[in-house]
């Protein structure tokens, strides 16, 4: 039941706007990796409220589910089934390497106190949740955003 | 079709096998060193809230604490937004070193998981382990076959240098491998999601709200030794519903960061800590003694696949091709060959080219093509075949006897059948025997009874031609010389000449062995292990077919002697009595694993005349043991061919040979080796009773005047040659 309502806030955010007919923009995300040393690194790629309850998952790049624990605070957030992210799952994303990946947004996510999360992990170094948070705004688009400690920038394109 | 099953698995996977192998082994050392890299392990009696406390005063921004079953422990911190990692020392919580995994490391665990292509290289990886468990249990159970039972596994190996060497080998190494195998095979399992995931404790919803309670005063952590724990996960500073995660070897849970109780925990179930154990057993991740066991012994499977290849080589190479061989439809005489490596096809393409020759139509090929109804030209089938191991059916011989058995009633054709097998084996020719009975039973006309040939000796497959030529009214000549056996040159050392006296010229001829390097050892180009007792293939110069020669002596000695005599018009007699030091001649060696002493301390009676003395002399010079040797040896004169003479006191002296009795028949005395048998009766007769073997070596007549001898005086004793012959300790080497 959870699950099938976390998948419905999923497709009303993303895909249509909560009172308006469906606005939407294709949204580029840009994540360049820093060359950390080590074996391909997992990303969760989602989005949470003001508040940091969970909307929805954007992107997970790693196909492993037994590594999904590792991505914590996304763990935390969804519940960590891999149901999250159903069809929105590529590979992993090796060191120094870029995922860039382009999607449809809602427009309602844009400038109202949504926050876009990345967490990060790589097979023996340490977990790196909540590496990115960067809040969706139209003036922040281009802008790039450092990442803790695998992540070298983050950008958004629309 | 054991063979198949580790002939094919082994050739395909030979490459991928090798790499992984030698990867393996390469990362088999890692768990070790890093037990040695550990600046200090633990006090035994630690808990995680006292390393806890003492790294939080050291590392107040730490995020995370990792214990690595070496015993390791790495703490990952954060020190004014920069993020670190260190190795700590438990006793005083401080960093030592820094963390730094090691790139070689990820490298060749990326090499030995998937050979860097991903998931389709883990499977590919996967595939070369589950070849590996089924080369390993073929493996197994050839060998056993080959030593003649599981009793036997250990025992001493015969035959060429690669396949002693690839069995030698894996007798070492199986265990490791099939232990290796089936744990990769379980871990591929586990990482595609086969075997299922332990599950995790969900996140705590509700929590206390306080912050800042020390870990070293919460009860869970002070009741987990450090040596148990995994991962100890800090909450956010700044979060209060952030938890402490802790990971045990036990189970998992989440600790409140205000009051340290336990919101949520459960225990590792029993497939969870199966999968641990398996990537314990496999990696050696907490087993470093065992890890480095298992990647020695991988070291195995490289040479082992690289041996097989070769063994696998030369049997191809022992098959020949045959030329002109007629479909089967139209063959008037139909050849079926049952082999198990190859040889016995050598004699069906001599079979072949013998009756092509006398202008027969001959169709070749395998018993298990056996299909009498396609045969409609045929007047005649002939079967060679072979046994092997504990005479089952060879390889190419697979399904015959249920083809007879289905014919509802025998083929008109009438049928000869030749058996070849080796009596060192027990069952000698057993497959050839069935195939006989089964023949009989159906009522199937032969043109002339069963007959053998042991340790496929030409001198007896030309009898048998000579014989199937009588029932053809053919003139058949078959002189097969077995493609196998490669000539070195042998130098000659040093030569001492009897006999010129009584024109009757003959020498001891020594020879240098020749040498040659491990790898042409390895693929059968070197002369191979050879004793006194075993026989040396000359081939003469003009001339294809070898003559042989008893050996006297082995590789030890380090030498290559033999006893010649001339024959008169004899080409290879002749031309090595010619031989001058430094001259080479063209020769090989041919086991003849009965001829001689039993590996045992029971004594032995030696018997020769003539040149047959050269391998009982190297027996009693390879007699370092001291067992009683009793040497009876009969020649012409004392003066003109008493070979070695000199040395035959010599060893009596040292205690080689315990009794040295020789017999002149053209000095005064004129008595032969059997008188001196005779007159030794009550001593011989003690002897045998005592359980002696019996070694005979010279000229048939003299053999059976030996042998008559022999009746005699064992009389007493209630045995006879003939039964000693059959158990086989009384051997005859004759020309």
């Amino acid at each position: 039941m959870k699950t099938l309502i976390s998948a419905l806030a999923l497709t009303t955010a993303l895909t249509s706007a909560l009172s308006a007919p469906a606005l939407a923009r294709p949204v580029t995300l840009t994540t360049n990796l820093t060359k950390y040393g080590g074996r391909g690194a997992y990303l969760a790629l989602y989005v949470t409220n003001a508040k940091g309850a969970y909307v929805g998952s954007v992107w997970m790049a790693g196909g492993k589910s037994k590594y999904y624990k590792h991505l914590r605070d996304w763990k935390r957030a969804s519940g960590g089934s891999r149901s999250q992210v159903n069809g929105i799952t590529g590979a992993s994303v090796g060191a120094g390497r870029q995922l860039k990946i382009t999607i449809d947004l809602a427009d309602a996510l844009f400038d109202a106190g949504y926050n876009l999360r990345i967490d990060a992990a790589v097979e023996n170094f340490r977990d790196s949740p909540s590496e990115v948070v960067v809040p969706l705004t139209t003036k922040g688009a281009g802008k790039p955003v450092s990442g803790r400690r695998y992540i070298h920038d983050f950008t958004y394109d629309m | 079709m054991l063979r198949i099953f580790h002939k094919f698995p082994g050739l395909i996977a030979a490459a991928l096998i090798i790499v992984t192998t030698l990867s393996g082994a390469a990362l088999s050392v890692l768990p070790a060193w890093e037990v040695t890299q550990v600046p200090r392990q633990p006090e035994a009696a630690m808990n995680v809230a006292e390393l806890a406390q003492r790294v939080v005063a050291v590392y107040p921004g730490v995020e995370q604490l990792r214990r690595s079953p070496s015993g390791r422990i790495t703490v990952f911190y954060f020190d004014n937004g920069q993020p670190g990692s260190v190795v700590i020392d438990p006793a005083t919580g401080a960093g030592v070193t820094a963390f730094e995994p090691s790139p070689a490391r990820r490298w060749l665990t990326s090499l030995h998981r998937s050979l860097f292509l991903g998931d389709f290289g883990r499977w590919s990886v996967a595939a070369g382990a589950a070849s590996l468990l089924v080369l390993s249990i073929s493996g197994l159970m050839l060998t056993a076959r080959r030593v003649g039972g599981w009793r036997r596994f250990f025992s001493r190996l015969r035959g060429p240098l690669a396949g002693r060497l690839h069995v030698e080998v894996a007798r070492i190494c199986v265990a490791g491998l099939l232990l290796s195998a089936t744990t990769a095979l379980f871990m591929t399992a586990s990482t595609f999601g086969i075997i299922p995931e332990g599950a995790t404790p969900d996140f705590p919803q509700e929590v206390s709200g306080e912050t800042g309670a020390n870990p070293g005063s919460m009860p869970l952590l002070r009741e987990t030794n450090v040596n148990a724990l995994r991962e100890l996960t800090f909450p956010y500073p700044d979060d209060p519903t952030d938890v402490f995660t802790l990971s045990t070897n036990t189970g998992e849970g989440y600790l409140d960061q205000g009051n340290g109780t336990v919101l949520a925990w459960i225990d590792s179930g029993p497939v969870q800590r199966f999968t641990e154990t398996i990537y314990m057993l496999h990696t050696g991740q907490g087993l470093a003694t065992l890890g480095l066991v298992l990647g020695l012994m991988a070291l195995g499977a490289p040479f082992m696949a690289i041996t097989g290849v070769i063994i696998w080589a030369g049997h191809r190479r022992a098959r020949p091709r045959i030329k002109g061989n007629v479909a089967a439809g139209q063959a008037e005489t139909i050849v079926l060959v049952g082999s198990e490596v190859g040889s016995t096809w050598g004699f069906a393409a001599t079979l072949h080219g013998a009756l092509k020759l006398a202008g027969h139509k001959v169709h070749i090929g395998a018993m298990s093509q056996f299909a009498p109804a396609r045969y409609k030209q045929a007047k005649r089938i002939i079967l060679l075949a072979a046994t092997h191991g504990d005479g089952a059916a060879p390889a190419s011989a697979k399904g015959f006897l249920d083809r007879l058995e289905a014919l509802p009633k025998a083929p008109d054709i009438p049928m000869a059948i030749l058996g070849f097998g080796d009596r060192q084996f027990p069952d000698f020719c057993a497959y050839a025997n069935d195939v006989a009975r089964s023949a009989e039973q159906k009522g199937w006309s032969h043109l002339l009874p069963m007959a053998t040939v042991d340790r496929q000796s030409p001198q007896e497959f030309a009898r048998w031609g000579r014989d199937l030529g009588t029932a053809l009214a053919l003139n058949l000549e078959l002189s097969h010389s077995p493609a196998m056996p490669r000539c070195r040159a042998l130098t000659l050392i040093s030569r001492r000449d009897y006999g010129a006296e009584m024109q009757a010229p003959a020498a001891i001829l020594r020879f240098a062995v020749p040498k040659s390097g491990f790898f042409a050892r390895l693929t059968g180009r070197g002369m191979g292990r050879f004793a006194s007792g075993d026989l040396l293939g000359i081939v003469p110069q003009g001339s294809s077919v070898p003559r042989f020669y008893s050996l006297a002596s082995g590789r030890r000695d380090g030498f290559v002697e033999i006893c010649v005599k001339r024959h008169p018009g004899g080409l290879c007699s002749g031309q090595l009595l010619d031989l001058e030091p430094g001259e080479t001649v063209q020769g090989f060696v041919r086991k003849n694993p009965d001829f001689r002493p039993a590996s045992n301390r029971k004594p032995v009676i030696l018997i020769g005349a003539g040149t047959g003395i050269g391998p009982l002399a190297g027996f009693a010079r390879a007699n370092q043991a001291g067992r009683p040797m009793h040497l009876y040896f009969g020649t012409r004169h004392p003066d003109s061919d008493l070979f070695y003479g000199e040395e035959l006191q010599d060893w009596q002296a040292a205690g080689r040979l315990a009794s040295v009795t020789t017999a002149f028949s053209r000095s005064g005395a004129r008595s032969y080796v059997q008188d001196a048998l005779r007159a030794d009766a009550a001593l011989i007769a003690g002897l045998i009773g005592e359980g002696a073997q019996v070694l005979v070596c010279g000229g048939r007549e003299m053999a059976a005047a030996v042998t008559d001898a022999m009746a005699d005086i064992m009389t007493p004793t209630g045995l006879t040659p003939a039964l000693l012959k059959a158990k086989g300790s009384y051997v005859e080497d004759t020309y």
